[in-house]
């Protein structure tokens, strides 16, 4: 299966199963599209004629016999042959957990109605983590690690840092059994900006690997959604302690995470003005939420999003050449290095190597699932007791939806979020199509971008 | 001259011969956290 497709001047065929990646100009192009459906010699008749005046039929043939070595080289044309392979990670690594997503707090102290996780409460009532309950998921994790050893926890919420003394103490702990463990944790915190202080920059700093810091853009539009309970917008009290953050992390991992939405899907603004106030690692997300909820994306703004990816791109090449380059999380494609096909076909590992700890130490899949009580799979001082969903989750892959089957970005996707395949069909093996659509079209901007740079550093 | 530049990428299927490690970064997490995308991983083995 091949992927061909125009942007930015550049005619790109894109080799689904082998990954290569060929920059071809527009005879080529009509060369490689036609090659398997029509004989060579109607075919290069065909080709001969369109483009009489820039080649002729030697050239033509010439060229017909490199897409066929690049056929041969297992570099066009690929089958796919992993199907087979599709459940041996799972089952190879079945039963260890690598990464936690903990609860520790489900308060917020913004009240954003396009909340995913409902103001931070999940559909269900105020809470915060314990110290002994977060020691014991951590236990938790280490005893389900098995040989892995980097072992990923995230601080979420609500806001996690309405629970920071806890967040400290865990971190503290964690440093304490790691060493005779044999393991390292990494840590990442998710935070709305409005306790960050020196004393939160510091440590973050200093302990957390990555950290997630929640800017829409704009004012007017992340002030629209991100306020405070009095509705006050939070826009003028974050940024300026998100500057200093990021500033004070000296390279650290960052991205700054915006939502876009129906109110703003011309989000290219909103990634200017976090490039304008100095932000440089950003990321931009489609908002998740019900389709009847004002803030959804619509049909009609599709087309703006799609062209603003392209615009974003296009930005990225410019500040490239300006030496003012920055990064968007979507767009990140190491073409020579990036996940193994294991990896590519296996699925997001919600429920099976990543779960979600609630407040009280109730296990869920992931963050998305939490409130959800059928997907409900254990606690963390008995582990997993519900088989039944957790089966589920670990035969979610690439080829367990029928849809992706023939999608051509499905080895970069690895069949997508099973909380939004859920929440759109009712099931973790349906597909989000809406999402699948805006997915496909970020791919082709990024690997646009890659092959772009690629070729620049050639040069 | 027709043209036909192919890029330097990584052979999926040659990453089939080790069998897959799973040190990588579980998909969505310590990241966007509302979308599944792989391709922008980085693989621990490399």
């Amino acid at each position: 299966m091949i992927h061909p497709y125009k942007l930015n001047g550049y005619n790109i065929v894109l080799d689904v199963c082998s990954g290569s990646i060929h920059l071809v100009d527009e005879i080529a192009y009509d060369l490689i599209v036609g090659y398997e459906d029509t004989p060579r010699t109607e075919l290069i008749a065909a080709l001969a004629a369109k483009y009489a005046d820039k080649t002729n039929p030697d050239e033509l043939n010439e060229a017909y016999d490199q897409v066929t070595a690049l056929k041969d080289a297992g570099k066009l044309f690929t089958p796919d042959n992993y199907e087979p392979m599709a459940g041996q990670l799972k089952a190879k690594t079945s039963g260890v957990i690598k990464a936690l997503c903990l609860h520790v707090a489900h308060v917020c102290n913004l009240n954003c109605s396009y909340c995913f996780a409902s103001q931070g409460k999940y559909h269900g009532d105020r809470a915060i983590m314990s110290f002994e309950v977060g020691k014991r998921a951590l236990d938790f994790l280490v005893e389900h690690s098995g040989t892995r050893k980097n072992l990923e926890v995230d601080f979420f919420g609500g806001e996690p840092l309405m629970n920071f003394q806890v967040v400290k103490d865990l971190v503290a702990y964690a440093r304490s059994i790691e060493q005779a463990a044999g393991k390292h944790f990494r840590f990442t915190l998710t935070t709305n900006g409005m306790l960050v202080d020196d004393e939160v920059i510091d440590f973050a700093n200093r302990e957390c690997h990555n950290v997630v810091l929640s800017l829409d853009g704009r004012k007017e539009i992340h002030d629209r959604f991100r306020v405070d309970y009095a509705g006050n917008g939070s826009w003028e009290r974050i940024v300026p302690k998100f500057q200093r953050f990021v500033e004070a992390r000296g390279g650290k991992g960052y991205y700054m995470r915006g939502t876009f939405t129906h109110a703003n899907p011309d989000f290219l603004k909103d990634i200017q003005t976090m490039l304008d106030l100095g932000f440089t690692e950003l990321s931009m997300e489609p908002v998740v939420c019900a389709p009847d909820d004002p803030s959804a994306l619509t049909e009609a703004d599709k087309p703006i999003v799609m062209q603003q990816y392209e615009e974003l791109a296009k930005l990225m090449l410019e500040r490239d050449r300006e030496g003012r380059p920055f990064t968007f999380y979507h767009y990140m494609i190491d073409l020579t290095g990036g996940p193994c096909i294991y990896k590519r076909i296996s699925g997001c590992g919600s429920g099976t190597e990543y779960m979600a700890v609630t407040p009280w130490g109730d296990l869920y899949p992931c963050h998305q699932f939490v409130g959800e009580e059928k997907f409900r799979l254990g606690d963390i001082w008995t582990g997993v007791t519900n088989h039944a969903i957790q089966d589920q989750f670990a035969a979610c892959n690439v080829y367990a939806r029928e849809e992706c089957k023939s999608c051509w970005a499905r080895l970069y996707c690895s069949g997508g979020c099973a909380a939004n395949a859920y929440h759109a069909t009712g099931k973790i093996t349906g597909t989000y199509a809406y999402g699948c659509e805006l997915f496909r079209k970020r791919m082709e901007c990024a690997l646009m971008l890659a092959a772009a740079r690629q070729l620049k550093l050639e040069n | 001259m027709i043209q036909i530049t192919t890029l330097e990428t990584r052979n999926l299927c040659e990453s089939a011969k080790n069998g897959g490690c799973g040190e990588c970064q579980t998909s969505c997490q310590s990241a966007c956290k509302t979308s599944c995308g792989i391709a922008n991983q980085n693989c621990e083995n490399k």
